[in-house]
């Protein structure tokens, strides 16, 4: 193989770059709705999902789980119904490797090993040809427990009366201090407390997750399957079946939605049908039906945040403490780096000049709560803006009014004192979507028109930030690798472990790649994702992808030119004829033409993972949302009448793909504040159907109406920033404030359901009336 | 002990899909889905929560759109199926297809053919649909990516193709 020579990323996060005077001219494909690479396969029925997938004599595999929520086996039987020897069995005792599910750290056994620890946790794994037969076989096998006492609340996990995790319940604390907290409430005017909670929500992904797994002796175990990160599914299976890197394999197929449910759980079930087919030899098959799905897999922490805030009597925040805990469910997974997201977002957008905040992870006896779009900062800017509109009410100011005179500004800086290097003016931004929402006159004829009549209507604002890629030293540790190869017909491959599950990684990437190369899009593809293939380009999360290895992908096309043009192969300008023509050239006199690109950390950037402080993000994404919310009292249901989504994520790559990942992040948002709840009942969820879990349907969505300000940003390639999280972090406050407008009633907790409603103006009513007697 | 592969309890039926008159031999009370995909290889029809909730197994069947989790493959017996596959005319996409590829109306793409075929039934019964009947039209097909805003989009466009005003 003849590489080029490596050639390392720019710079992602130049401390002395300014965005001021960014060019965003000059592209030719970078800014254009061009085709989704796979999507003719996928309107065509031929895009090839796991389930569509099956290999010559294959079994089925099925998990028996666990009934309690706590206790320890004392004995497992089968029934006597079956030939149980037709079956295969595998037990913790199996495993040839570790019994854990190796992420950051190993506390989450594969199999249980005589404890359970949450009321779905996985303990024998029964495989057979028969699909039918194996779900029976399922119900056939009991388990004996001695039951211990469990916990389901923070509440409950705090008080510390059972220990279930470690020695005090908490996966992880954080604590960030900025100036001096405690020398502020002493000269306030006003301080403003309140608790503000949010509720478990399901991804609800379409395709239910599911894996195929083969094994052999020479090649090891290959497993392919519906996911996000397979270099995390890799690194899990070395670790369970004993193997070394190259005996493992593992391969995305199309993959139906995943909004960070495809995270981590992925190492879950890919474990095991890979135990399956090693003990048995043959290839295994796991789809979870639904059910499973949403009882057995991660869901969004439920989460409680506490404001002690200290006001000046103009609204200006001095200071104030914020107390941030998630539950993280049974075991840590990745409970520490949500925390870590939903601790940095927790003080929004506003300039604290002295903040102290304290999180905390714990566990309770409920399935682990994983990754969800937004990773944490959707519960803490709940809060936030939920505090702000509380905070403009003891003021005496409009919610719009408070924020305005708190807005964080180029030059200052965040809770983890990041200074503000992008000439973000969240004033105009604020404004702008005021006018298109029509917020003054609406707020204005809403006010006199609910005086009478049972519709009351609302209008909310929430104003936010979402930081793009791994959090402070994250992208160090990633240290992401991407290639670019040319191939042997003259057309371009991009080399990522990167992952397509609807966002439009595939699209965007061939894009930057044809940008740089001066090519058209269609002589760009993309390899399927297959770690026998593709370098390690860092899992597909933390809206890191167009950004971080966009820029990657970007270098390392570059790259492919140089080479061309320093060999001689090709002139500084050429057209994409001549451009194959030199490809084709190279490869058939050096084999192959391959460039390389890693990241390379950024010089003169500050982040203390021990004291939380420094540069927490290579940029954020900015955004104003403003919900129209009609409140029917004879109902108590809420509509949302109208929705208006305007931010800045930097350049915008693919105005189509860009539009539906904002308009499907605020449908899952209006989802998390009106409809989903997880009904728990000791430690399971109760209501794991589609029809007893409501998401929104399309009747249920107003116009959803988005709007970009392209700043440009010097971090991502071409311009961009991060996009796949944020819309979720702004319609659940938004939503709630402007049911607070409607009704004139706090509310404080998502999801707001109609009965919740209900509750509250009925209790409302009748403390009026108790004072009037 | 059942025997996976005998085939006592089986029937024949038929019925044409996608124009091809096809013969299966099957369990009565097989769901049409399984029929499908296992039998007949046509996997553009997935399940998403196997009880009618999502329809994600949508197809036409005698030009009505029903959920093919929940149809026995009796019921299917002389029937006339119109799964994914059928729609495009060899490598030229149908009118919803293209609009759909162009409109954003796909993004992960599982919800896809369930919500074509669901359009496809609403303009064969409103060939000039109005967001609100479109809205009305798609509602038992859930999408999870795309807050809808964009199969919206590609409905109404593709409506406009097949009448050219």
């Amino acid at each position: 193989m003849l590489a080029a020579p490596e050639c390392t990323g720019p710079s992602l996060r130049s401390a002395r770059h300014r965005v001021k005077g960014f060019r965003m001219t000059g592209t030719h494909i970078i800014g254009k709705s061009v085709p989704r690479k796979e999507g003719r396969d996928k309107v065509t029925g031929a895009a090839r999902y796991i389930d569509d997938m099956t290999l010559p004599g294959m079994l089925y595999g099925a998990t028996v789980r666990c009934q309690i929520p706590r206790g320890i086996i004392k004995n497992v039987s089968f029934g006597p119904q079956f030939n149980w020897n037709e079956f295969v069995i595998v037990a913790a005792k199996d495993i040839p490797g570790k019994n854990c599910i190796a992420l950051i750290g190993d506390d989450q056994p594969c199999l249980a090993d005589g404890r359970v620890n949450h009321p779905e946790e996985p303990i024998l794994l029964l495989a057979h040809a028969d699909p039918h037969l194996l779900r029976k076989a399922v119900d056939a096998v009991s388990i004996e427990y001695e039951p211990l006492p469990a916990i389901f609340t923070i509440g409950e996990s705090e008080d510390g009366k059972q220990i279930i995790w470690g020695t005090d319940n908490i996966f992880k604390t954080f604590l960030i201090e900025k100036g001096d907290v405690d020398s502020v409430w002493a000269r306030a005017d006003y301080i403003v407390e309140g608790e503000y909670s949010t509720g478990a929500q399901e991804q609800l992904y379409i395709e239910n997750n599911g894996v195929i797994a083969a094994f052999n002796v020479e090649q090891g175990i290959t497993v392919w399957g519906s996911l996000q990160c397979p270099y995390y599914v890799h690194k899990a299976l070395m670790a369970l079946c004993g193997l070394v890197e190259h005996k493992v394999r593992v391969v995305q197929m199309e993959t139906g939605g995943a909004f960070g449910g495809k995270e981590d759980y992925p190492s879950m079930i890919a474990g095991h049908a890979a135990l399956l087919a090693m003990k048995s030899g043959r290839p295994v098959k796991i789809i979870y039906d639904r059910i499973e799905d949403m009882t057995a897999t991660t869901k969004r922490h439920p989460s409680r945040t506490r404001h002690r805030t200290a006001v000046s009597k103009d609204g200006k925040i001095l200071g104030g403490e914020i107390d941030f805990t998630i539950d993280g469910g049974a075991y840590a997974t990745l409970s520490s780096v949500v925390l870590s997201r939903g601790t940095i977002h927790a003080g929004g957008p506003y300039h604290w000049p002295n903040v102290r905040i304290r999180a905390q992870a714990v566990a309770t006896n409920a399935p682990p709560h994983g990754a969800f779009r937004g990773f944490g900062a959707p519960q803490s800017l709940f809060a936030m803006e939920r505090h702000m509109d509380r905070i403009a009410q003891v003021v005496g100011l409009s919610p719009v009014e408070i924020r305005r005179r708190n807005f964080l500004k180029p030059g200052q800086t965040t809770t983890t004192e990041q200074t503000i290097r992008e000439e973000i003016d969240l004033g105009r931004l604020l404004d702008r979507a005021l006018e298109l929402s029509g917020y003054t006159a609406k707020k204005t004829r809403f006010a006199q028109e609910n005086k009478t009549g049972p519709i009351k209507k609302g209008m909310g604002i929430a104003a936010f930030l979402h930081g793009a890629g791994f959090t402070g030293s994250g992208e160090r540790y990633l240290s992401s690798i991407v290639a670019v190869e040319a191939c042997a017909n003259g057309t371009v491959r991009v080399l990522v472990s990167s992952t397509e599950f609807g966002q439009g990684t595939n699209t965007v990437l061939c894009q930057i790649a044809a940008e740089a190369l001066n090519l058209p899009y269609e002589d760009v593809q993309i390899a399927q994702p297959d770690t026998n293939q593709v370098p390690n380009s860092g899992p597909t999360v933390a809206s890191r992808t167009a950004m971080v290895v966009g820029s990657l992908v970007r270098s390392a096309a570059i790259g492919i030119k140089q080479t061309l043009i320093a060999g001689g192969a090709l002139g500084s300008s050429y057209s994409p004829d001549e451009f194959r023509a030199a490809c084709r050239r190279h490869i058939a006199e050096h084999g192959q033409l391959r460039s390389i690109a890693r990241y390379r950390p950024p010089e003169g950037v500050f982040w203390d993972d021990q004291k939380y402080r420094g540069e927490a993000y290579a940029a954020f994404a900015w955004a104003v949302y403003v919900a129209e919310v009609a409140v029917d009292l004879s109902t108590y249901s809420v509509k949302v009448e109208d929705f208006v989504a305007l931010q800045e994520v930097g350049r915008v790559l693919h105005p189509l793909l860009a539009k539906g990942q904002i308009v499907g992040g605020v449908a899952q948002g209006i989802g998390f504040a009106l409809y989903e709840k997880v009904v728990w009942q000791n430690g399971r969820m109760q209501n794991g159907q589609m029809t007893n879990y409501i998401m929104p349907t399309s009747a249920d969505l107003p116009r959803i109406r988005v709007f970009f300000e392209e700043m440009g940003n010097v971090h991502g390639a071409y311009g961009a920033k991060g996009i796949g999280e944020l819309p979720m972090d702004g319609p659940a406050p938004a939503i709630v404030n402007a049911v607070e407008d409607a009704l004139g009633t706090r509310f404080d907790s998502v999801p707001l359901l109609p009965e919740d409603i209900f509750d509250a103006v009925i209790e409302e009513s009748e403390a009026v009336s108790a004072e009037k007697r | 002990m059942t025997d996976p592969s005998e085939n006592r309890g089986k029937c024949e039926i038929s019925f044409t899909v996608n124009g091809t008159a096809r013969t299966v031999r099957v369990y009565p009370l097989e769901r049409l889905l399984d029929v499908l995909r296992h039998e007949l290889g046509l996997t553009g029809a997935k399940e998403g929560c196997g009880e009618g909730e999502c329809g994600s197994c949508s197809v036409l069947m005698n030009g009505e759109l029903v959920n093919s989790c929940l149809v026995p493959a009796l019921q299917a017996a002389s029937a006339n199926l119109t799964t994914i596959e059928g729609l495009a005319d060899g490598p030229q996409l149908n009118e919803l297809q293209a609009a759909f590829l162009e409109c954003g109306g796909a993004q992960c793409g599982i919800c896809t053919p369930g919500m074509i075929l669901a359009s496809c039934n609403l303009l064969n019964k409103r060939p000039d649909p109005t967001l609100d009947d479109i809205r009305e039209g798609l509602s038992g097909n859930l999408c999870r990516c795309t807050g809808y805003m964009q199969i919206f989009d590609a409905v109404a466009e593709a409506a406009r193709r097949r009448n050219p005003a």
